[in-house]
């Protein structure tokens, strides 16, 4: 009996060694197998902070055309989240959730700002509400000239950003569970009460990293803003337009300017999401 | 495991691959390969040079990088691997033979080019004369100061504006007509034939063949004007330069100064 159990206990413990033993293999495998990418990522992008001296860094931080870029690029960004959130959350909830004719083309149809490259992109709105556009020709007519302006700024993060939180979000809606959402109808919460209150919260991890894919991409958009609301310092000059331009005049601008852009970027990303991780853990439970 | 193990084998291919794919590499060994980095603005009389000196060297290819010449001067500064420059103005010409990827004296001016006003043709704004560039709300587009064009427009302004002919505060009121400061000088003529802007100031060579229809212009006079002159020289550490000698004295030849001249280009015989 003694020895019968001892061996039982000594059978155990030696499954859990072989457990440690395997998870410690597979936990360096998996380091070292993640090690190429994040090299490759993080040395480029910690050469630009290194070769931007802190002092131009300094100076070029106080410089108005740097610090109207700056600000420019975070009001307009900040923009076109809100209106992606408001445009892109019907769009992405009559994707997950009603199925149609035209499901597949509607869905492949957000596909494509993705696709496309940004140049394309800007030149297609151009295209479109431009003075000579399909639209653009009404608008011209009524007064409004869009072109070179904030609106088109706006308009251009728009195209090219929104698609990613209408991605997210449809995977997020999709993926809620439906009885709660009918428990909660049959205790009396109307449509919006149980989108707002149910639907939200559950997809909420969904809904942020589509949210910050949005406002990255809005943030580092360059190719359809250049040919759509063009060049100017304090009015439609945004960051990567700042940092294209600077590049040509000055390497040590422009290096600046990309490492202010890398760290404001990499700041709002940490604190968003830690806050919002936070918050959304308080939530669901 | 053994998904593991394919995941080695998927490694090990594509490492493998990125081996001896010769299009990946990047230090191209082709001996009749000559790499041109030309200003934009050369795009079109380049291609044209190009094909001729390729059809006079069989088995020879010219491959170009054309964008701003402020733009190829910071590539090469940076080291990439050329054969010819051809810059806009001297500036940049000056700040590549300054990193020392150009020996001084070895650059030549191939050609000239000079400034024009342009409008959409069905002319919006009802511009004629270079006095209708300050009026209210003329939607004007220049190219950015650090674009060799930019740079020349500002000094036509400046120009202008100490001109008798020119009312007071002329450059100031057309300054603050412009709406956007174009990336380079292509992209300042397509903002015009689109009809988004109302003028914008270009190359006379800019207006090839195809944009001439669409396209109405106002000529700036010479005293006014500057005259661009085009430098051009081989690239010290050429990989090819006994092919990038050659090509440049093609277009320093009768053959190519006629191509040069057939863009809007002006000869160096013509320049002073």
């Amino acid at each position: 009996m003694v020895t019968a159990s001892n061996s039982t206990a000594t059978a155990a413990a030696a499954v859990r060694v072989e457990r440690r033993w395997r998870r410690a293999r597979e936990d360096a495998l998996l380091v070292l197998l993640s090690v190429p990418l994040v090299l490759f990522l993080t040395l480029p992008l910690l050469a630009l902070v290194v070769r931007a001296a802190p002092v131009d860094f300094l100076s070029n931080l106080f410089d108005v055309e740097v610090a109207q870029a700056i600000w420019l690029s975070m009001a307009t960004t900040t923009t076109t989240l809100l209106l992606t959130l408001v445009l892109g959350a019907p769009v992405a909830y009559l994707l997950a959730r009603r199925r149609f004719r035209g499901h597949a083309a509607l869905d492949t149809l957000i596909d494509l700002p993705i696709v496309l490259p940004p140049l394309v992109a800007g030149i297609a709105l151009l295209l479109a509400f431009g003075r000579r556009g399909l639209l653009g020709q009404q608008l011209s007519i009524l007064g409004v000239d869009i072109a070179f302006t904030q609106v088109a700024v706006v308009m251009a993060q728009l195209f090219v950003a929104a698609p990613f939180f209408v991605k997210a979000a449809t995977a997020g809606f999709a993926n809620v569970d439906r009885e709660i959402e009918y428990a909660a109808a049959l205790d009396g919460a109307s449509s919006f009460q149980v989108f707002r209150m149910i639907t939200v919260p559950l997809s909420g991890a969904a809904l942020l990293a589509g949210a910050i894919m949005t406002w990255a991409r809005a943030l580092g958009e360059f190719g359809a803003t250049i040919i759509f609301a063009g060049n100017f310092p304090g009015r439609t000059q945004t960051m990567p337009l700042a940092i294209y331009l600077g590049f040509e005049l000055n390497l040590n601008r422009a290096l600046t300017l990309s490492a202010i852009l890398l760290l404001t970027s990499f700041l709002v990303l940490f604190v968003v999401k830690v806050l919002l991780r936070q918050r959304l853990q308080a939530w669901s439970q | 495991m053994w998904t593991l193990k394919r995941g080695y084998l998927l490694v090990a291919i594509l490492l493998l691959a990125g081996c001896s794919l010769p299009g990946l590499s990047a230090n191209s060994d082709a001996k009749n390969n000559v790499t041109v980095f030309a200003a934009a603005s050369l795009t079109d009389p380049f291609r044209d040079l190009a094909l001729q000196f390729e059809a006079d060297n069989p088995g020879v290819d010219v491959v170009f990088n054309f964008a701003g010449s402020q733009q190829l001067a910071q590539q090469l500064a940076q080291g990439a691997a050329v054969d010819l420059f051809a810059s806009a103005n001297e500036a940049q010409m000056r700040a590549v033979i300054d990193t020392g990827r150009v020996t001084e004296g070895k650059q030549r001016v191939f050609g000239g080019n000079k400034l024009v006003v342009v409008m959409p043709a069905e002319n919006p704004a009802g511009l004629s004369t270079l006095q209708d560039l300050a009026k209210p709300d003329v939607k004007l587009v220049l190219a950015a100061k650090n674009v060799p064009v930019g740079d020349y427009s500002l000094a036509f302004l400046e120009k202008a504006n100490s001109s008798p002919q020119f009312a007071v505060g002329y450059e100031e009121a057309v300054l603050s007509n412009v709406v956007s400061y174009e990336e380079n000088v292509k992209a300042v003529l397509s903002k015009v034939v689109l009809g988004e802007a109302d003028a914008g100031i270009v190359y006379s060579s800019d207006i090839s063949p195809d944009v001439a229809g669409q396209v109405a212009r106002i000529s700036i006079p010479d005293s006014l004007n500057t005259l661009a002159a085009y430098p051009i020289a081989p690239v010290s550490d050429a990989p090819n330069l006994a092919l990038a000698q050659k090509f440049l004295e093609f277009v320093l030849s009768p053959a190519g100064q006629a191509v040069l001249a057939g863009h809007g280009f002006i000869p160096v015989e013509e320049m002073d």
